[in-house]
């Protein structure tokens, strides 16, 4: 059995010699690019927003953003043109909030085929579950620590 | 049949493909071998709702053409044997209750064709069954959304995947004498080199390849440079350099004579990354440009070697490697 | 005027460099987008738990709070906040709470769109 780890080893090893990589300068850039673009609009949208209501937090602009940036995503996803961009973006897209409505939007449109239950209902989550699960767990862990500290 | 060395079989009494059918979508119509492809579609949902039932109705078309080639009627065909790419089978078991013959389906990933040809040329030889009809399908949609992500989900793939063919060819295999003779044939064993990553496919079946091919030239006693061609299935191009590398160091030259099929299945001009994959990639090429090269006799002697990643996405996702294997058949033209 | 100029190219700085530092883990390490998302989470999470992300929010706008740390900031933010104000009840519920008109958005726009649209084919 030996043999056959060293085996696979050195052919691994091999593969990984072999294997093209990635222009990952160009990979970066984009992802900055993309990434840095994706932002900036979002700030615009924030900025036209204090614009007209000047009194809002900052933390109900930044909620209005999100919304603004994932209605975008979501209905270029529609039209089926968003993956284009990630293709082009890469991190630089699902990085922002945009990858995460994405991830819901493309899934829901896929598994309509399988019903409302166990396609929409169970699939949409396919991607962006992790995000939400984790996401919630820790804002728990977050908020039970706090109150502790709070005790004390 | 006749038992040569350890892996080989000669086939004795004569068995033939004597009908052959194939359908290819946009993509593959304006490939390499788009002189040879007679039969596409741009529509790859058939005008159907989904692409599964898509993928069924191909495969149907693609039958109805191998049976009408062979001059046969469905009633003629004594058993059919095939698969595809979908869990279970789906698409061969939907199409094979319309058919009503005797089925038999075979999972083998990306080398379903060859496998099945193989059983097929044996239970010919046996004797049992004269006319045995052979088909495989794969669909980029259907596919990938099976074992990837949707296809509306932005992700970068990496530069060193694969690109799954819609594409499919069926034969029908039969004890008539015709010009395109099936000579041997040879199973391969499973081969796991540990390679993890999905993306890299080429590299996880090269040495499936490498195994059979080399079991091969053992037990006949051949080489390379005896066949005018040699065909891997789905290796792409990095699978094909590494398989290359792989059978010089067992002392065997793969020259000019080699090709990958999913390596030159798309044109090079077009983003396709390695080329592309599928047990409709072999399955194709072989109903199209090999099976036309035969006839004009440009090849005289055919190897064909369809290599198939056997992973599912539950192993995958527990982080077990990807085991292969590859099936070989030698047509000669007779 | 020069001051809107500079605050848009902080935020681009910014989101762009968070959105770098994901693709040279991915090349480099090939962790999977998925597990990316999850680990840039936890890392704004936890900055957030502590406050500090708070900073990077103000310091660059957008640039801070749309990429997914972001999100992981308005989570813990939204549980001490809730901790605060509401106690217990408010340390469980309030990461979903600030986060959930985004949540919400996402799930019931992609609803109304699956019923519209179906997928299509990918030439490349």
């Amino acid at each position: 059995m030996e043999n056959t780890e060293k085996r696979n080893e050195e052919y691994l090893l091999y593969v990984e010699r072999e294997t093209p990589k990635t222009g990952w300068f160009n990979s970066l850039l984009h992802a900055f690019l993309v990434g840095g673009m994706i932002c900036c609009l979002g700030q615009m949208f924030g900025d036209i927003i204090k614009a007209y209501n000047p009194t809002m937090d900052m933390l109900r602009v930044s909620a209005w953003i999100s919304i603004i940036i994932i209605t975008i995503t979501i209905l270029l996803t529609a039209f089926g043109v968003f993956d284009r961009i990630a293709k082009f973006g890469g991190a630089g897209t699902f990085i922002p909030i945009s990858g995460f409505a994405n991830s819901i939007a493309s899934c829901a449109i896929e598994f309509k085929n399988e019903g409302l239950v166990f396609g929409i209902g169970s699939k949409m989550f396919f991607v962006a579950g992790p995000v939400i699960v984790n996401g919630v767990a820790y804002s728990i862990i977050v908020g039970l620590v706090y109150s502790l500290i709070l005790l004390f | 049949m006749k038992r040569l060395g350890k892996q080989t079989l000669e086939v004795v009494n004569n068995c033939y493909i004597i009908g052959r059918g194939s359908l290819v979508g946009e993509k593959e119509k304006n490939g390499t071998f788009r002189k040879y492809m007679e039969y596409s579609t741009d529509d790859d949902k058939m005008g159907e709702k989904t692409f599964e039932k898509g993928e069924r109705k191909m495969l149907r078309l693609i039958n109805k053409r191998a049976i009408k080639d062979a001059e046969l009627l469905v009633d003629d065909i004594d058993i059919y044997l095939g698969g595809d790419l979908m869990n279970q089978l789906v698409s061969s078991n939907y199409v094979a209750e319309v058919l009503q013959v005797p089925f038999v389906g075979i999972y083998s990933a990306c080398s379903t064709i060859t496998a099945s040809i193989g059983i097929a040329a044996s239970l010919i030889d046996g004797g049992g069954f004269k006319n045995i009809l052979c088909s495989t399908i794969s669909h980029f949609s259907s596919a990938e959304r099976q074992y990837r992500y949707p296809l509306e989900f932005g992700n970068q793939r990496q530069s060193y995947s694969q690109w799954t063919v819609t594409a499919g060819g069926g034969f029908v295999i039969s004890s008539k004498k015709s010009p395109i003779k099936i000579t041997k044939i040879c199973f391969g064993r499973v081969q796991d080199f540990g390679v993890v990553d999905i993306a890299n496919m080429g590299a996880a079946m090269a040495p499936a390849a490498c195994d059979t091919l080399c079991n091969f030239f053992a037990d006949t006693k051949t080489k390379p440079s005896d066949y005018d061609f040699i065909a891997t299935g789905d290796l792409g191009k990095l699978g094909s350099d590494i398989l290359r590398d792989l059978m010089k160091k067992k002392g065997f030259l793969l020259e000019q004579n080699y090709s990958d099929i999913g390596h030159s299945i798309y044109s090079f001009d077009e983003e396709s990354y390695q080329g592309g994959s599928g047990a409709g990639c072999s399955a194709s090429v072989l109903a199209t440009y090999i099976i036309d090269k035969l006839l004009d006799g440009t090849f005289k002697k055919v190897l064909l070697v369809a290599t198939g990643a056997l992973m599912s996405t539950i192993s995958n996702q527990q982080g077990d490697s990807i085991p292969s294997v590859a099936h070989l058949i030698e047509l000669e033209k007779s | 005027m020069v001051l809107g100029i500079l605050m848009y190219l902080k935020v681009f700085f910014v989101g762009g460099l968070i959105c770098m530092i994901a693709e040279l883990i991915q090349i480099k390490t090939k962790i999977t987008p998925a597990r990316i998302l999850v680990i840039f989470l936890m890392v704004g999470a936890i900055l957030g738990g502590f406050g500090l992300y708070n900073y990077l929010i103000e310091w660059a706008g957008a640039g801070a709070s749309l990429p997914i740390t972001g999100f992981g900031n308005a989570l813990a933010r939204g549980a001490v906040e809730g901790a605060k104000t509401n106690g217990l009840f408010g340390a469980i519920g309030g990461g979903l709470m600030a986060t959930s008109a985004g949540i919400a958005v996402s799930i019931g726009l992609s609803y109304i769109v699956s019923f519209f649209v179906s997928s299509k084919t990918k030439k490349n």
